[in-house]
Parts: structure tokens; sequence; C-alpha cells
């Protein structure tokens, strides 16, 4: 027993012994970095496919062009995303959510939506020139967020002029317009035509990610009311597309920057 | 038992080489290793290419051509590290419809290593990121989020060692701040700590203690935020951090003409890279290592195009 025991603990110590070998010659083994040669490859057609993956694809893809390759209607001109202070896709998409809100929202509350802010981060893709679907719609809004409308005073209002100043993103708005001076400082800020009241209350149709401390929008914390429209902005999209055969977008100014 | 099992290892090991004695003096020959490094960032469910009509894209992309691009880089370099910087969830109705099943299947059929975790990669809620996890045969990194307090918990590793072909690996991943971005009710307990700290201590650990032959850096914390120039993004970490060698970015879908090659707090050169989004650019670094002290000149070359 004890002889077992003794050769237990020398072949113990002999593996220790190899490891600690084993490790030292393993620190020489190390190795240098002497040339780094970086690029990009464009995904083209040039490219063959792997027929594996694109048979395994096919079922995933087949259920969903059944459900949404139907031609809803109609672009003449491709809705970019472009632009400083406003882009096409984000005055139509700002445009058909205050629309498709309010209905609902005059229906539901009896009451009228003022002012609609979407995020322009928001805005996933652009609609090409042609046909457009429902997997269009899918492309532009994939979030599954829905409308919300948050009641604010007018001086929240204000932080959300002062908001898009110092953000400088081109979020999309519809039914406020203002000015930037030279020196950055708002000025004719109108809501609906109507020069903004400090302590009046607007309804402003908007997405839950946003009232949810999405892109720090912080003054729609600040609401004194809230109504979930239960309306998902994809949906608002698809409902558009299926009532309207031209899609094109407004072009009126809402946000003018003094140079 | 475990331990019993790694000596008997070690001990057969130790045999194994004691009998052919040709391993180590083979060594010497072959001093010379190619890694060859793929990624991509930001492709958020597109699985087919782009219509030929499209205005931006027209034709670009596609999963099938890429694992083709893989498979022939492969045979071409069997060494491959396959990277992919997060945002793998959303964009296209297959994440709608699938809940990114589709997306991790095929990556795990393109054989990737590694990926960090982006934003819209809980677009889902953790739950939905955690209940696709068995479709993954890859494995997640993120240094920064910890998850310790959600359904996560275990299922991200700060980084990875890999050896590939006898070089040390070491991979460390990033996500960017959660707050504005990811709706709380969707990251729930998800903490995410700054960068700059994490990624000091993970190069240290992956190039001294660990001793990597080669430490990158999967981010998804954004390239360049040129109206923000406080915050946080890959160039910054790429000069204010030592010991990384490779960031491979994602987040702002930033198309360069080439990778970016900048001076680390060592002044050492730190290569930094993005493919845009969509999937329709795969990235390709190409790592030639020596061992041979005698034939290792002073510095590197690095050749971007």
């Amino acid at each position: 027993m004890t002889k077992l025991k003794n050769y237990a603990v020398v072949l113990k110590l002999f593996v220790l012994f190899l490891t600690f070998t084993i490790a030292l010659s393993c620190a020489e083994k190390k190795y240098t970095v002497t040339r780094i040669e970086g690029k990009e490859i464009g995904i083209t057609n040039k490219n063959a496919e792997v027929a594996d993956i694109e048979n395994f694809i096919k079922p995933y893809r087949d259920k969903i062009d059944a459900d949404l390759n139907l031609v809803l209607a109609n672009a003449p001109v491709t809705i970019d995303k472009t632009g400083e202070w406003q882009t096409p896709m984000g005055n139509f998409l700002a445009d058909i959510t205050f629309e498709k809100s309010d209905k609902v929202f005059q229906i539901r509350e009896k009451k009228a939506i003022d002012i609609c802010l979407l995020n322009h981060g928001g805005i996933r893709t652009i609609i090409p020139k042609g046909d457009v679907t429902a997997r269009t719609a899918y492309e532009i809004m994939p979030f599954e967020n829905s409308a919300i409308v948050v009641a604010l005073k007018g001086e929240q209002i204000l932080e959300l002029v002062n908001y898009f100043i110092s953000e400088k993103k081109p979020h999309p708005l519809r039914g406020l317009t203002f000015t930037i001076s030279k020196d950055n400082q708002p000025k004719n800020i109108m809501v609906n035509g109507m020069p903004l009241v400090n302590d009046k209350i607007y309804y402003v149709a908007t997405s839950d990610y946003l009232t949810n401390g999405g892109d720090n929008m912080n003054f729609f914390k600040k609401g004194v009311e809230k109504f979930d429209l239960d309306y998902k902005l994809r949906n608002i999209i698809i409902d558009y597309f299926k009532e309207n055969k031209t899609i094109t977008a407004n072009k009126d100014i809402r946000i003018t920057k003094e140079q | 038992m475990k331990r019993r099992d790694f000596i008997q290892n070690t001990a057969l090991t130790s045999a194994l080489l004691g009998v052919s004695g040709l391993s180590l003096s083979s060594f010497k020959a072959a001093n010379t290793k190619h890694l060859t490094i793929l990624h991509t960032n930001d492709v958020h469910s597109y699985i087919d290419p782009f219509p030929p009509n499209h205005p931006k894209n027209p034709g670009m992309g596609g999963v099938a051509r890429r694992a083709a691009l893989i498979e022939t880089i492969r045979k071409e370099n069997p060494n491959v590290l396959l990277l992919d910087a997060g945002d793998i969830f959303q964009g296209t109705p297959y994440f709608n419809y699938y809940g990114g099943e589709l997306e991790f299947k095929l990556m795990s059929m393109m054989k990737y290593d590694l990926a960090t975790i982006g934003n819209h990669d809980f677009d889902n809620g953790i739950e939905g990121l955690y209940k696709q996890l068995p479709n993954a045969t890859f494995e997640f990194v993120s240094a920064n989020y910890d998850f310790k307090n959600t359904i996560m918990n275990g299922h991200v590793q700060p980084y990875k060692i890999l050896n590939k072909d006898g070089i040390k690996v070491g991979v460390f991943g990033l996500g960017v701040g959660l707050d504005g971005l990811v709706d709380k009710r969707n990251s729930k307990e998800t903490v995410y700590n700054d960068p700059v700290g994490v990624s000091q201590d993970m190069a240290r650990i992956l190039k001294h203690e660990k001793q990597c032959d080669l430490v990158i850096c999967l981010s998804h914390i954004g390239y360049k935020y040129k109206d923000e120039p406080d915050k946080i993004c890959d160039t910054k970490l790429a000069t204010s951090t030592k010991d990384i060698d490779l960031i491979i970015g994602g987040h702002t879908h930033t198309f360069l003409d080439k990778p970016t090659i900048l001076k680390n707090a060592d002044g050492q050169d730190v290569l930094v890279n993005q493919v845009g989004c969509y999937g329709v650019n795969l990235g390709r670094i190409d790592v030639y290592f020596e061992n041979d002290k005698t034939k290792i000149t002073s510095g590197r070359s690095i050749i971007v195009s």
C-alpha cells in the first residue's frame, strides 16, 4: 500500500516536471505578428451560392413571400432619407402616422392630435421607386413599436424644439414648425399655424419606444396624460399602402435654419 | 475527477511528445503562421440579396453567397476565424416571423466562431435572445455588459481564447451604452460598464497573463460619432488603450474605403475595421506570425487596401 502511495507521489512529481517543461517550451512558442493585411470584399451576384444554404432558407422564405409579396401601391419616385433637418421619408412617416393616429384618437378620446414626432433612427430603409408591398413596410419599420399619444404642455413643446436644435437630427415631424436663428435659438414656433402657448395642452403622437426613453427624448416623461392607441407603427404604414395607390412624400418646410 | 483527467491527459501528451520527439523539433521548421480573420457586422436579418434595382445596394449581399465566399477562403487557408460584431437581429421579416432562429442557424452552418451582442439583439427582449441560443453553435463575448441578474447569466463570456493552428487568439466583446437606445423592458437588468476601463483590463489579461499572440476587440460601440466627439467609439478606444491588435466593429453601419490604422497609447499600430451593414461586405484581415526571434525585424507592417 505504502509503495503504491510512493509511486503515486513520484508519478505526480514526474507529471509536474513534465508539465513545467511543456509550459516552458510553450512559452518559447510565442508568436509575434509580422504582417497584417486588411481589406473588404463586396458580396455581389458574381459570387456563387452554396446550394445547401439556399435550400435551407427556401421554406422560411416561401412562407414569408406568400404573406408579403402582394403589390399594394406604387412609388413614382424613390423616397429617401437624406436631408439636414427633414427628409422625404421622415415627412412621409410623420404625415401618415399623424393622420392614422388622429382618426383613432378622435373616435376613442374625442380629441385631435396636434403634433407627430418620430425618430430618424427608427426609419430603417427608404421606399425605392416602383412596386410597394407589405414587405416594404416591414423593412421601413421592422420594430414592434406602437403609436402612443402624450399630452404635453407648451413648455415641453419648447423643450422638444430645443432638443431638435441640440441633436441636429432630421427626426420626422408634423404639425409643428419653427425657425432656428443664426445664433441657434428657436423662433416662430407654430403649432398648426398658431403660435405656441406655454400652458396649453398639446397632443403629440409618437412611438412607445420614444416615450420609454428612446433617443433621450426626456420631455415625453413630463407628459400629463398618455393614451396607448394599440396600433403598431408598421400596421399604420401597411394600412396606408392598402388605401393609397400612389405613394409620395410631402415637401413642405417644417424646420427653417437661418443662414 | 476532473483533476485526475487532467493529469492523465498531461501524462499522455508528454508520453506522445517523448515517443515522437518530432513535435518540438518539427516546430522549428514551421515557424511562420497565417491566420485569416473574416468578419461581418450589423447584418440585421438580411438573408436574401438586395434586389437588382435597389437604389442603394443593388444586387448586393445574401447569405448563400457569403457562405460560398467563406468556403473558398477556407480552402485557400483553413486557419480561419469567423466573427460577427453584433446586431444580427432585426431588419427584415425573417426576424419578425422567426425571431432570429434562421439567422443563428445559418451562422452556425457557416461555422462562425464568435459574436458580440448588439443593441438590436435585445429587440425581442433578453428572453428572445436567450430562446435562440440553442440554434447557435458559436459563442457570445461581451466584457462590458453584465448579465449577472438576467436570464443570460452564464451564457456570455467576457472573452474567449481560441487556439488556431498553434496561434493563441484572445477575443473580447464590447457593447454600446443601453440608455436611450434599448428599451429597459427589453434589456431588463443588463448593466453597461464603461468600455475603456474594461478594455484595458481585458487587453492586459489576454496579452500578458494569458500570453495571447493576438488580441482582438469585437466591438459594437460604433466607429466614430462626428457630432458627439466625446462619445466613446472604436477610434477613441484604439488610441486610448494598449495591447489590442485589432478592433472589429459595428453599430454605426460605417462603410470604410479601407481599414483604419491608428496608434495606441504605446505608439503601436492598431487596425480598426467595420464593413457597413446588411451583409453586403465581408471583412478580411490576414495576419502573419513568426516565432523565430532572429527573423523578427522591428515592428510590423500593415497593408490595407
